[in-house]
């Protein structure tokens, strides 16, 4: 039930941030039409980091308690991580591409967000290789809580290597002091949150049944 | 202290004897030295010269800490260390000593030939060089060693320690190189901020590693 109003409310969500972005949103001075793409570019960065923070605190519960609920947890939203950082990086790519003629400017929040999809996908691939279930939950929390350490020195390293080499192209981030714009980012923020939690109930639903399936087959083969 | 350093003169022994990682480590890196100082003939060496040490430093690292951990999972040497009186953090800090102490050995043979192929100096930046390769091979290992550990237990074993370890050394990598070039090109006044990054690396990892390692060796 929760599941379902949830995606009535991101389907609802999604045509009204597309309204505000597109349509209420006033055409940015500089950029031009190109801006509006940033409307779906932030909310997404931000869930993605979001998503590394919920994968550290699903870790540290499952090491805490030691109940596969909590493992099932930071294994869904490192999907949705590597879901947010990748369309993080390609809707960045074409604003770059055409505002600054360039698909990869080394610029370091770019770095920052490969890097970051980098670790999702090594955790989740780290579980693939892991056939035992109990122990793909312990390894795997072990290296979702070490990753997450590595977040913020990432951060300090790469915005330390970006300034010491100034890249003439720090172009606008949209935002500034027009409401309008504020407005239309708030919506979409509060659009994608939304999106980002239903498909995150929908996926703990399909992974609390694969769980379950996994148990029936094992003692299937027990019996 | 007496298990971590029981642990660390139980590896150097048996390395003593085989020399397994040690060998393969050095000419798997000078190979990569050479590689690179062929693929980039006629660039700007010394530009390209941090990147290519830092580039050769890590995959002949990975390259021993697979050798190290595989070498304890292999004959089941781990279920004998972990029944031995000592924590389970200790069994990992003697791990950390001795991987660093092989890849240090290792990365100081490489660097001489690093050097010759490039046509740089032997000045005291060499020295410099040799301190930030300390730095940095102490959080490579510090988290290297959990990693190895982790990967060991998977069914790729080999394939699942890069794709883990390279994402996650990222700051190490960057700030070892950032910190080699600015030695090289003489002026070490920046150096401060990439040696402390690689400090503040080892000393999370060492912690934090010390702590879960039990989750990750217990059955």
């Amino acid at each position: 039930m929760r599941t379902r109003i949830l995606g009535i409310a991101s389907g609802a969500g999604i045509a009204v941030a597309l309204y505000f972005a597109l349509i209420y949103a006033p055409t940015e001075q500089t950029m031009g039409v190109l801006q509006r793409v940033f409307y779906f570019h932030l909310p997404q960065a931000i869930l993605s980091y979001i998503a590394a923070f919920m994968v550290g605190f699903g870790s540290l519960m499952y090491l805490a308690t030691r109940d596969l609920k909590w493992d099932r947890f930071a294994y869904c939203n490192a999907e949705l991580g590597v879901l947010f950082t990748a369309t993080t990086l390609i809707t960045g790519m074409i604003w770059g591409r055409l505002a600054w003629n360039t698909w990869w400017a080394g610029d370091a929040r770019t770095n920052l967000e490969l890097i970051l999809g980098l670790l999702y996908v090594g955790y989740l691939m780290l579980r693939g290789y892991l056939p035992e279930r109990e122990k793909r939950a312990r390894l795997s929390t072990v290296f979702g809580f070490l990753a997450v350490l590595d977040v913020p020195i990432n951060y300090g390293a790469i915005y330390w290597w970006d300034t010491q080499h100034p890249k003439p192209v720090l172009g606008p981030r949209g935002g500034g002091a027009d409401p309008d714009i504020k407005l239309a980012i708030y919506v979409s923020l509060i659009t994608f949150t939304i999106v980002y939690a239903w498909l995150l109930t929908k996926r703990l639903g399909v992974a609390r049944i694969e769980d379950e399936v996994g148990e029936l087959e094992a003692a299937v083969e027990t019996a | 202290m007496k298990p971590v350093a029981a642990i660390v003169f139980k590896d150097i022994a048996i390395e003593y004897k085989n020399k397994e990682a040690f060998s393969s480590m050095v000419l798997f890196g000078l190979l990569v030295v050479v590689v690179f100082s062929f693929a980039f003939e006629g660039s700007d060496r010394k530009a390209l010269a941090p990147g290519m040490l830092w580039v050769a430093y890590s995959f002949a690292g990975i390259l021993g800490l697979n050798r190290s951990l595989s070498m304890e999972t292999d004959n089941d040497c781990l279920q004998g260390l972990l029944l031995s009186p000592m924590s389970r953090g200790d069994l990992y800090l003697g791990k950390v000593g001795g991987n660093l102490a092989f890849t240090m050995l290792a990365e100081l043979v490489i660097l001489p030939f690093f050097v010759i192929l490039n046509n740089l100096a032997f000045d005291t930046s060499l020295i410099w060089i040799a301190g930030i390769t300390l730095l940095g091979t102490l959080g490579f290992v510090a988290i290297g060693t959990t990693l190895s550990l982790i990967s060991a237990q998977t069914r790729m074993k080999e394939v699942m320690l890069p794709v883990l370890q390279i994402p996650m050394t990222f700051p190490v990598i960057l700030s070892a190189v950032q910190a080699t070039s600015l030695v090289m090109s003489g002026d070490s006044s920046g150096v401060a901020f990439p040696l402390s990054l690689l400090g503040i690396f080892s000393t999370v990892y060492i912690t934090a590693s010390y702590f879960v390692f039990e989750y990750i060796v217990e059955e």
